[in-house]
């Protein structure tokens, strides 16, 4: 069936420093249609949609391949008020919103209405004093159109966080002209019954004729109000799909498919004895509170000497179990490390008991980014166990002999390209700086290791002898290894067990080889729910 | 319920109850008859007004308390010296000291801006310390540059060697006064010319743009000037406008009637006219207020205020007008910019706003309008201590706003009135009351300098501490907003989807 | 070539180069004017040791994150009150002592007077601690007017305390402490005086260097402690001090407590070389000259150590030395060195405020 596409984005490419992320991706989006765009994280849908915004970060980095096409008329959007003056819209996952402002003026942010007088006639537009009736009037407007009944001159801070949302797409109406809006992940931050609000709208908007691209994980938000979407993965184009002739399963396999790789060679033989009853970790409706990763009570056994997988899309709470026991943000429930009770309120709680950690977050949390790589490496071995230090009377002072002979160890020992143990962290590369930060958490002597995000931003040989390190660990010394990570490839090619966390709970506990759509549908919250499933 | 809420804007207010109570005590305790400080503080007010008043726009525009106005204080000086040397006097001396000033506060104002933007987030330390800085330089231009680089020949204001001005510079002969004495019949008249200079203006622009033209409208205007224009012809009006002072009791009189008036003009006009919505309660409790106003002025204590206080008007003027300009310089694009730049500069930036810009316009509105305003308070004192007249500029100004209730982030033109009034109250009476109370008026003279230093510290930690448990991690772990938006949601579409 | 002389400058920093430069500069006017050099360097040396220890305070207050500590001039009032106790109680010549040996009466003065300010310091600067504590963030700018607040308050209190000795009190009056107290009748110069080397017009103020050279031995050894390090940990990155079982805000106690007690050392020090103790409004700027002097040195809002006090005292305090007898040369009996130091140390600040701040559109 031939139709005219609002949006035509024809094979587009990207690169950033030699490292392609988008490569031949296409998306056609009709009038009036809801496509939804779908992908892991890290599949290239954040690039794709800076490029249909002609963002300043697409243009100063070698612009893109590939064409784009508005209504049929090929077009360049090099900035983003480019893509604004062509009615393309974007309803933000943060709020841009100013609380100290009202509904009106938060719409009309920018774009204020106004009529000239004596002094702008001389000056400029910027002295034209600002009509706030026709402003007014407007903003009832837009916020008629999507159904919300709402005050124009109400403060935005005094709204419940699901209005403002509302207040933003208000917005985006507003602006004379919009012919698609861009929704990115809005319901990560909604409650159920608001999310469910917000599809509704969206229904309602684009039965006007607006065209949506509504960016989510939620399989079951897309079966519901989705009329066709596309599937990236790894920067490539997988599938374009109508609603009507797929499947929730189908879908779930198209975003998580791909060929196993081997990351690890074998480690000569396996003999480990795991045991369920003998626990190196346990929680039991474990709560933590760090933004943007809630964990919403959780139970989970973890063995003693497993090599232990959380995985999960980004912002659905994987980072938050590890960030928690640590002590990094505040956590609630259970907590049993070796069978004792962490208190954790009390800093360093975790450490203590021997469990050490290798943060996701390398340069703001893991290192000291202006200190050496051997202070680096002992730090924490000083501070926990007071290691490193001479003893004169009550007083320690910090040995520098023992830290210089054990840093060098360690270097030659991960093989940290350095030129020499004196060389700030700051300065190294994202591999080796990921390699000191597990050699500090190694020279605590710990029982048990969280690692977070173990290959984060580090180049594939660097990846691989982390991710071997850390089998060797397990296997020579019998470390219970806890590897949070996004990477499925990864937690599958090392990991004995994989827990899949959605939305701050536990999906499922899954082996690492059950088949693509079981992982699929478990990061998705398909497995969960069940619901909105529904035949082609 | 409501008992919650006053006691809630009570203590919002905390600031400006202390001081309110801190002033009546040092006042009691002074022992001072309140003729004496009723006409000290309004010759305060005239000074210190503009000043404060210039603070405001970077308060809106989120760049906090502007520390740097000291730099618009010195353009104010460096022109004073130049008019004194070149010896230009009376309000023509004036005018074009407030001329030669502009361009170099607009000059300074706009460096400042430029820096303030490299440091984001730390604008008041760095203003303070710029001001520091700019003494430096400051005192470099006063004391080697005009004499040692530039020959400046004029015994009256140079030190003997010839290098470097004298530390007093008198301007009782020059431009002491020349604001405040300005008459009224010539304040009026001026008004007249500039409205009907406006107009005519207004009209040439717009037959020049092809933009239709509302004639009647503006006949209206015309004659409605003319009118009262002519009305300072009649010779009683002509011999009461003919002075520079008015009486604080006239004053207050005349703000009665052009309150009644007003509120009469509205409810005429909105309700009677056009029938709009007016909030009647409202306009009657103004009117009542008026009129309690009126009656307090048959008290006799306060009578006797009333009868001894004169204002210079011409100054009060300027300060009625820079109030104007702030509220209507709000009301514009480039004011709404300001406050959204004030407000969230991610935000601002994401609508298209130039951020850096905006904050730019913004030091410059505030370097030139103090500049102004040290002018009017130099003029008003009468003599110019040269290397001592801007150092405290600063530091009063904003211990003034803040007084007043103001905050780093939030200001407007009543705390700035408020401020000075509390302020400045405390100023005239704590060195008295320090020598009646404890036989030594430098304890009160040390008090009111630790007030002014103790409140702009406790506003500052207050901002700060504000700004951290903002950003604290909250126990909540679900969002409660779920019922806010119960009603009228319908259950997710089942049906949906349009077929291809 | 070309490369490494950029290298050079991006290492050792502009502004320091343009500073070392205009003092060799001045050095060389002073040589061209046959000043004599080698009392200039007796100058040099007792300026660096006057000043030396207010400048050392900056480091534990900027290593433990609480950044540039504008607010030293709340340790200074306690060093202060301990000076002033030790001259009313005429601590500085015990008889007894004196009759062994003058010097050593007013060390016992002067030390006795170290350690009440010390003690003062320390309850002054853990109160000072929990309020920077709850300011995180804004450090610099409520650090800066907190210091004022408290030499006003301080003006207020001078005036009514109840000292009695004829050296403290205004004479005829008779009421509040003066406002510059003569050391001349108790410890004046003791550590200068101290040890002290004179080789032709070159004097060597040998107690007055060792003492601040010991100083900076006990920072140096207490940066090396475990508390030292964590302290460290805690002002460089406080997440990752956290993720070390670190308690970051009392490490920043820890920290502002130390600069607070260097502070009540250091006026002490300092008013012992001067001669005079100075009240009032005296020690308002003295924050402004530490904090210049260790950015002088090399120091950031955020890091800064032993040598960066060493350097930036030395050069900051001898371009002051030389800026006087220099000027006066070109415009006698003026006060140019003054409103050099205004130039001088508030356009470094400006420049490391300048450094670390926004810069962004954002």
């Amino acid at each position: 069936m031939e139709r005219s596409y609002v949006l035509k984005m024809d094979n587009i490419s990207k690169e950033y420093s030699g490292n392609r992320v988008l490569k031949g991706v296409s998306l056609q989006v009709r009038p009036g249609e809801i496509h939804a765009l779908m992908g892991e994280n890290g599949a290239g849908k954040s690039t794709l949609m800076n490029i249909l915004f002609g963002m300043p970060v697409i243009h100063s980095t070698g612009g893109f391949e590939g064409s784009i096409e508005i209504g049929g008329q090929p077009v360049k959007i090099d900035t983003p008020v480019k893509a604004m003056e062509l009615g393309i819209g974007m309803v933000h996952q943060e709020f841009m919103l100013i609380p100290g402002f009202t509904v009106t003026e938060n719409i009309k942010i920018g774009r204020e209405l106004s009529h000239p007088n004596l002094l702008s006639r001389l000056v400029g537009r910027s002295m034209e004093t600002l009509d706030l009736a026709a402003m007014k009037k407007d903003a009832k407007a837009a916020l008629d159109t999507i159904g919300l009944k709402l005050s124009p001159n109400a403060k935005v801070g005094g709204l419940p966080v699901g209005y403002m949302q509302f207040v933003e797409i208000a917005r985006e109406i507003d602006k004379t002209g919009i012919k698609l809006l861009v929704f990115d992940e809005p319901t990560a931050v909604l409650t159920e019954s608001e999310a469910a609000r917000l599809l509704e709208t969206m229904k309602v908007i684009s039965s006007q004729g607006i065209a949506i691209i509504f960016i989510t994980h939620r399989l079951d938000e897309v079966m519901a109000v989705a009329d066709s979407l596309t599937v990236l993965r790894d920067g490539e184009f997988v599938a374009r799909r109508e609603i009507a002739e797929t499947s929730v399963v189908e879908i779930a396999e198209l975003m998580i498919g791909r060929k196993v790789e081997k990351l690890v060679e074998d480690q000569g033989t396996d003999n480990r004895t795991l045991s369920d009853d003998n626990i190196a970790v346990s929680l039991r409706d474990y709560r933590v509170n760090m933004p943007g990763e809630l964990v919403k009570g959780i139970d989970l056994d973890i063995r003693k000497g497993e090599i232990f997988g959380i995985g999960g899309l980004a912002g659905q709470g994987k980072l938050g179990i590890p960030n928690g026991i640590m002590g990094l943000y505040a956590a609630a429930g259970e907590v049993r490390v070796n069978g004792q009770l962490l208190d954790l309120n009390r800093l360093g709680e975790a450490l203590r008991h021997k469990v050490a950690f290798v943060s996701e977050d390398r340069r703001g949390v893991g290192l000291l980014l202006e200190e050496s790589i051997e202070k680096n490496i002992v730090f924490s071995a000083m501070q926990v166990n007071n290691d490193f230090f001479h003893k004169y009377g009550w007083i320690r002072l910090h040995d520098g002999n023992a830290t210089r002979r054990h840093a060098e160890e360690m270097v030659k020992k991960l093989d940290i390209r350095c030129t020499g143990i004196r060389q700030t962290a700051g300065r190294l590369s994202g591999g080796n700086q990921q390699k000191v930060c597990l050699a500090r958490a190694l020279t605590l002597n710990p029982e048990i290791l969280f690692v977070s995000e173990p290959t984060r931003g580090i180049d594939i040989g660097a990846k691989k002898l982390v991710l071997e390190y850390l089998v060797k660990l397990n296997r020579e010394q019998g470390m219970t290894v806890i590897v949070v990570s996004s990477e499925l490839v990864e937690l599958r090619s090392v990991c004995d067990r994989i827990a899949i966390v959605s939305d701050g709970r536990l999906a499922s506990i899954l082996k690492p080889d059950d088949s693509d759509a079981d992982f699929g549908l478990a990061m998705s919250g398909g497995l969960k729910k069940g619901g909105g499933q529904r035949a082609g | 319920m409501n008992k919650r809420k006053i006691l809630d804007r009570l203590f919002e207010q905390k600031v400006v109850i202390l001081f309110v109570v801190l002033c009546v005590l040092t006042i009691v305790a002074s022992k001072q008859p309140l003729t004496f400080v009723a006409n000290e503080l309004f010759t305060r007010i005239a000074r210190n007004s503009f000043l404060v008043l210039a603070l405001i726009i970077p308060v809106l525009a989120g760049m906090g308390l502007n520390f740097g106005i000291v730099i618009g204080a010195m353009a104010a000086q460096i022109a004073v010296f130049l008019t004194t040397h070149w010896g230009f006097v009376g309000i023509g001396g004036f005018l074009l000291t407030a001329l030669l000033a502009t361009p170099m506060a607009v000059f300074f104002g706009f460096l400042v801006g430029k820096l303030f933007n490299k440091a984001k987030g730390s604008e008041m330390i760095c203003g303070l310390v710029l001001g520091y800085f700019a003494e430096g330089l400051y005192q470099l231009l006063f004391l080697f540059i005009f004499g040692g680089v530039i020959p400046i020949d004029n015994p009256t204001l140079m030190i003997a060697t010839g290098v470097g001005v004298k530390n007093t510079i008198d301007l009782k002969d020059t431009i002491k006064y020349s604001l405040d004495t300005v008459p009224m019949l010539t304040i009026l008249e001026i008004g007249f010319y500039l409205v009907v200079a406006a107009i005519v203006l207004s009209v040439v622009i717009k037959l020049a743009k092809k933009q239709p033209v509302h004639w009647k409208k503006t006949g209206i205007a015309l004659i409605l000037a003319v009118a009262i224009y002519a009305l300072t012809y009649i010779p009683a009006v002509e011999s009461f406008l003919a002075a520079d002072r008015l009486l604080l009791l006239w004053a207050v009189e005349l703000w009665v009637a052009l309150v009644l008036l007003w509120q009469a003009g509205r409810f005429l006009v909105l309700k009677v006219i056009r029938k709009e919505e007016l909030d009647l309660k409202r306009l009657a409790a103004i009117c009542v207020a008026a009129v309690l106003v009126y009656a307090l002025t048959y008290v006799p204590a306060i009578y006797e205020v009333l009868i001894y206080v004169r204002l210079p008007v011409m100054t009060y003027v300027c300060i009625a007008g820079l109030c104007l300009l702030n509220t209507a310089l709000m009301r514009t694009r480039l004011g709404q910019n300001m406050r959204t730049v004030g407000q969230n500069r991610v935000v601002a930036n994401a609508a298209g706003i130039n951020v850096d810009r905006t904050r730019i316009i913004a030091m410059i509105f505030s370097t030139v309008l103090a500049s102004w305003g040290q002018l009017i308070f130099l003029q008003n004192v009468g003599t110019f201590s040269t290397y001592g007249a801007h150092t405290q500029v600063g530091q009063f100004a904003i211990a003034a706003l803040l007084v007043g209730g103001a905050s780093v982030q939030k200001a407007t033109n009543k705390q700035a009135i408020l401020g000075v009034v509390l302020f400045h109250t405390l100023f005239i009476v704590a060195p008295l009351a320090g020598k009646e109370l404890f036989g030594n008026a430098m304890i009160g003279e040390y008090f009111r300098v630790f007030v002014s230093y103790g409140v702009i510290a406790l506003a500052l930690a207050m901002h700060a501490w504000k700004k951290v448990s903002g950003v604290g991690p909250s126990t909540d772990f679900a969002p409660a907003s779920a019922s806010a938006l119960a009603g009228g949601t319908s259950a997710p579409a089942s049906g949906g989807g349009k077929a291809g | 070539m070309r490369d490494n002389a950029k290298a050079l400058v991006r290492q050792v920093g502009l502004p320091r180069i343009i500073i070392a430069g205009f003092f060799l500069l001045l050095l060389v006017a002073a040589g061209g004017f046959q000043m004599d050099l080698l009392q200039l360097c007796s100058d040099f040396l007792r300026r660096w040791g006057m000043y030396g220890i207010l400048a050392l305070a900056m480091v534990p207050a900027v290593q433990c994150g609480i950044g540039l500590n504008f607010g030293i001039s709340m340790g200074i009032v306690g060093g202060l009150l301990g000076g002033l106790i030790v001259i009313e109680f005429r601590l500085a010549s015990i008889p007894a002592l004196v009759e062994i040996h003058p010097l050593l009466a007013q060390w016992v003065g002067i030390l006795i007077a170290i350690l009440i300010g010390v003690v003062l310091a320390a309850g002054i600067g853990w109160l000072y601690g929990l309020l920077l504590n709850r300011v995180k963030g804004s450090e610099m700018t409520v650090t800066t007017y907190v210091g004022f607040s408290i030499i006003a308050f301080m003006n207020i209190l001078w005036t009514i305390l109840p000292f009695q000795s004829g050296e403290l009190i205004y004479p005829n009056a008779g009421q509040g402490l003066r406002n510059t107290i003569s050391l001349a009748d108790s410890y004046s110069g003791v550590m200068n005086d101290t040890l002290a080397i004179t080789v032709g017009s070159l004097t060597i103020p040998t107690g007055l260097l060792l003492f601040f050279f010991l100083m900076c031995l006990l920072v140096w050894l207490f940066m090396r402690s475990k508390t030292g390090e964590a302290m460290s940990a805690a002002g460089a990155n406080p997440n990752f001090a956290r993720a070390n079982g670190i308690n970051v805000n009392k490490m920043r106690l820890v920290g502002t407590i130390l600069s607070t007690v260097l502070a009540a050392v250091g006026i002490l020090v300092y008013a012992q070389g001067f001669g005079f103790m100075q009240l009032y409004n005296g020690p308002m700027m003295m924050g402004f000259t530490s904090v210049a002097a260790v950015l002088i040195g090399g120091a950031s809002p955020r890091r800064a150590c032993i040598s960066h006090v060493l350097i930036g005292t030395f050069l900051f305090q001898s371009i002051m030395a030389l800026a006087l007898p220099v000027a006066n040369q070109f415009i006698p009996e003026s006060n140019l060195s003054e409103v050099m130091r205004l130039i001088i140390s508030n356009g470094i600040i400006i420049y490391a405020l300048t450094q670390t701040g926004g810069g962004s559109r954002e």
